[in-house]
């Protein structure tokens, strides 16, 4: 039987650097190492060389700080430490470390800026700036992005061959043998003799020494662990019921709790709790930002007593009907809520004349949910505040539970978990606000919040909604012109605005997956219209991307059919990059691309670039009399050097099903100010019955790797759609599909 | 009341109208069993009610009398071996987050001691219930004909 996770209270990390504000970047607060956090409690005969290595007579522990969501960047950054330090997958522990400056992302600087720029009160130019030196200075620790291979790929392979170099240093002082002639295997220094020194029983002299730097790194061809085929390491205690994720844990003298706050998400005027006070094992009902929290003896009869409350909510700060959401948007392709123009090449405004094509295409709201519904487990003391739960932005934790329980930010604890799943639900803070706010009230007793699923559904601030406006030309049998109007909710303002950054400014997720498409057309522009008014809403894996490669890519078949030319024809005759030239040509050679499908069956291709990513998908679909079906589905990707190839065919499988699901049957909808959705019956995505068979080829032509979390996601909805066309000659220009096509 | 699960029998004081997952959880510290819906639209808190898949959720304590309950934490039995299905799933490499794989393997383990052969079809009707975020899907369908080949043989 599993054993449950009882909290350590282990001493607090004092930190050094700001979040934010007004910083001031000079060279010396660039060039400054970061503190290593594992240097504080370290024990005797104890070693780390950087903050991602400690070992000691006890084992050797790898410190991985980026959050693992699912996606597996345990098992990447472990493996990338153990390359380079020679350590088998069997001779190490892992840890998420605590939240510290030293673990800044310096993946946002690649591929990230923007979203940084926007989620922070830092200077955009500076996020933007040479080697990323603010988000040094910032100290900004972060998952997202699809950054966390870019960020680790160089710097933890580095820090593991610092560690290993070390250790030689220590054996080779201890022997007398020179460095040159030890080599190192499994967890050992090696002397010319066969002698092995274990790392551990070096630690305590290695520890007396200055880490060796600027070792140079293997090449790919030695690699034992880096892009082969290895066992994850979390995959048996993900089978046999042993993780525990933050839901799970247990302190003692805990009291459960649950929160219901208004669905409306505006103020609480009222409410009649009298009868859940009375239930068996209510130990409490307080008041908490807009709602109320139940206190009990066990999850069950917190929840059952939320039930029996009745409140009087205020009104919506938003449109309180979804119609009214729409017709806002439709109102906003105006030039004074222009955002940006994201691209502008040519002259796309002069499309004109008979051969004009003109389309309007709908995105809704969508929701995170992921399975493990949000908790958080925290106490709070005169002295300190202590929080375990799954967040990808850890020291934003630290902050915000302090702003809400009059701490400073380094007296708060954080304990990352391992999440059930997220997709950019574990990027907001309000479990850990309120968890705050309920512990706050109870010092000294370690309150454990956790969500129902129809609360986590009605606070869920879901996947920014659009509408794109298409205009485009064709001549001669090709595509002349495309421009994309892309209206909706400003992602960053929102979420940006919750952390206290401004808001406004150029919002590039209102233009991301179309204005990075790798298309030489002649005459082709992007423009974003922020639309004001609209639910507050957050990043949802791939983001704007999720429909800007949709906007863009069905609208460009539109064009391709209207030119009656070839979808992998024209889109390889318009692609002016090698590396997506040939993430497309695999793609309809895998799919046999120009066959006959046979009646009633048709393909659909799409192609989109996302967080610097090239990924093509193929779908074949056949209209069946219990309605369509997706008979399989070809993906190809070339994110760069593949660090895990198991896990990344399992991500771009994921990515398809997850952005065709939503696709299929997926949105929420607002009625009377409150989500109309509560539940996955009314938010499903794909089941299995629905499953394609997904055949999946990664390329690795791109020269920089990048991350692959998100990038699957953006060209799944237009693949499917297009491929409907093909097989049905309905257009589908509003997701989600089920409102105009049936699906076995 | 007695509850018997994973061959032991407990006497438990929640609630008798408390559903079986939240004596698991709360009571008997069986976390392996997830929360994921609390309606029967997810399985992920699948578990064995005398031998066949039934939704933790859904199951008042107070129908359980004398029941035979088996949670992941005992599907293997007693020792370090795995299920097959485990192992299978191990071998596919299916978790990515792994929150709802428990509830996953506890399906796909009854379907199997029903059907040591499915078909895609069958696999896919029995499955479909069992609702998988992180789009693990393919994998899954892959394992339980991995797991009926090495029962089989």
């Amino acid at each position: 039987m599993a054993r449950p996770k009882t909290l350590t209270r282990r001493g607090f990390l004092i930190g050094t650097t700001v979040v934010g504000g007004a910083v001031v970047f000079g060279s010396y607060l660039v060039a400054r190492p970061q503190e290593n956090p594992l240097a504080e409690d370290l024990g005797a005969q104890q070693a780390t060389f950087n903050p991602w290595v400690r070992i000691g007579p006890d084992g050797i522990t790898l410190i991985t700080p980026h959050a693992d969501l699912g996606q597996g960047t345990t098992h990447m950054q472990a493996i990338l430490l153990a390359e380079e330090m020679d350590l088998e997958l069997d001779q190490f522990t892992t840890a998420f470390g605590e939240p510290a400056a030293a673990y800044y992302n310096r993946g946002f600087a690649a591929e990230g800026a923007e979203v940084i720029a926007a989620l922070t009160p830092l200077p955009a130019d500076a996020v933007r700036g040479p080697m990323g030196a603010a988000l040094k200075v910032a100290g900004l620790q972060g998952t997202g992005g699809s950054t966390a291979a870019a960020d680790s790929f160089d710097k933890l392979r580095q820090a593991g061959a610092s560690a290993r170099e070390t250790l030689k240093l220590a054996a080779s002082q201890d022997t007398g043998v020179p460095v040159a002639q030890l080599s190192t295997a499994r967890g050992a220094v090696v002397l010319p003799d066969g002698t092995r020194r274990a790392y551990t029983e070096l630690a305590g002299a290695a520890s007396a020494l200055d880490p060796v730097q600027n070792v140079a790194l293997r090449p790919a061809s030695s690699w034992r662990l880096v892009g082969q085929p290895t066992e994850r390491l979390d995959i048996r205690d993900k089978s046999t019921g042993r993780t525990v994720y933050g839901i799970d844990l247990v302190a003692e003298g805990m009291v459960h709790a649950t929160v219901v706050t208004n669905p409306r998400r505006g103020p609480m005027r009222g409410y009649d709790a009298a009868a859940a006070r009375d239930m068996p094992g209510v130990q409490g009902v307080v008041e908490v930002t807009n709602g109320l929290a139940v206190l009990a003896d066990s999850t069950w009869r917190a929840f059952k007593a939320a039930r029996a409350i009745d409140f009087d909510w205020g009104p919506a700060p938003y449109h309180a009907e979804q119609a009214d959401h729409w017709a806002e948007i439709a109102a906003s392709f105006t030039d004074d809520r222009l955002n940006a123009t994201w691209r502008d090449d040519g002259d796309a405004g002069a499309a004109d004349g008979d051969d004009l094509v003109e389309a309007e295409y709908r995105a809704p709201y969508v929701a995170h949910q992921p399975l493990e519904p949000l908790n958080a487990l925290v106490t709070v003391t005169d002295e300190r505040v202590e929080i375990a739960a799954s967040h990808q932005l850890p020291r934003f934790v630290q902050r915000i539970a302090a702003g809400v329980t009059g701490h400073d930010p380094d007296q708060v604890r954080f304990d990352n978990q391992y999440a059930g799943g997220s997709f950019g639900h574990r990027l907001e803070f309000e479990n850990i606000k309120l968890a705050c706010e309920i512990a706050n009230q109870r010092r000294g007793t370690p309150i454990k919040l956790t969500y129902t699923r129809e609360e986590d559904f009605a606070q869920d601030f879901p996947r920014h909604i659009a509408m794109a406006r298409g205009r485009g030309a064709v001549a001669q049998g090709e595509v002349r012109a495309l421009d994309l109007q892309i209206a909706g909710a400003p992602v960053f303002a929102s979420q940006g605005g919750r952390l206290g950054a401004a808001s406004g400014g150029p919002d590039n997720q209102l233009g991301a997956g179309a204005y990075s498409a790798p298309y030489a057309l002649p005459d082709f522009r992007v423009r974003g219209y922020a639309v004001p008014n609209l639910a507050p809403v957050s990043s949802w894996r791939s983001v704007g991307a999720s429909f800007g490669g949709f906007f863009l890519e069905t609208f460009l078949d539109e064009l391709i059919h209207a030119a009656g030319a070839d979808p992998i024809e024209e889109r390889l005759r318009l692609i002016d990059d090698p590396v997506a030239h040939a993430v497309l040509s695999e793609a309809a050679e895998m799919a046999g691309w120009g066959r006959d499908p046979g009646p009633n069956r048709g393909l659909g291709v799409a192609l989109v670039r996302s967080f610097g990513v090239d990924v093509a998908e193929i779908a074949e679909v056949e209209q069946t009399d219990a309605g369509l079906r997706i008979r399989k589905v070809w993906a190809v990707a070339d994110p760069g050097p593949v660090i895990d190839p198991v896990n990344i065919e399992n991500h771009i499988q994921g990515g398809v099903i997850w952005g065709m699901g939503h696709a299929m049957s997926c949105e929420i909808t607002y009625a009377d100010g409150m989500a109309q959705q509560s539940n996955y019956h009314q938010h499903a995505g794909m089941r299995l019955r629905q499953t394609p068979e997904i055949a999946v080829r990664v390329l690795q032509n791109r020269a920089r790797i990048a991350g692959i979390g998100e990038p699957p996601v953006p060209p799944a909805p237009p693949a499917l759609a297009n491929a409907i066309f093909a097989a049905t000659g309905t257009r589908l220009r509003a997701m989600p599909f089920d409102k105009t096509v049936t699906f076995a | 009341m007695k509850l018997t699960v994973n061959g032991t029998e407990h006497e438990v004081t929640a609630d008798p109208d408390t559903p079986l997952l939240w004596v698991l959880r709360d009571e008997l510290g069986l976390i392996g069993t997830k929360y994921g819906c609390g309606i029967a639209q997810c399985g992920a808190c699948t578990v064995h009610l005398d031998g066949a898949a039934a939704r933790a959720c859904q199951l008042p304590i107070d129908s359980l009398e004398g029941a035979d309950i088996v949670t992941i934490e005992g599907l293997a039995g007693d020792g370090d071996s795995l299920h097959p299905v485990q192992e299978a799933w191990i071998e596919t490499q299916v978790a990515q987050c792994g929150y709802c794989q428990a509830g996953q393997i506890m399906q796909a383990a009854a379907l199997l001691a029903e059907d040591p052969a499915p078909s895609d079809e069958t696999i896919d009707a029995t499955m479909s219930g069992n609702l998988c975020r992180c789009g693990t899907n393919v994998r899954i369908r892959q394992a339980i004909h991995l797991a009926a080949d090495n029962m089989g043989t």
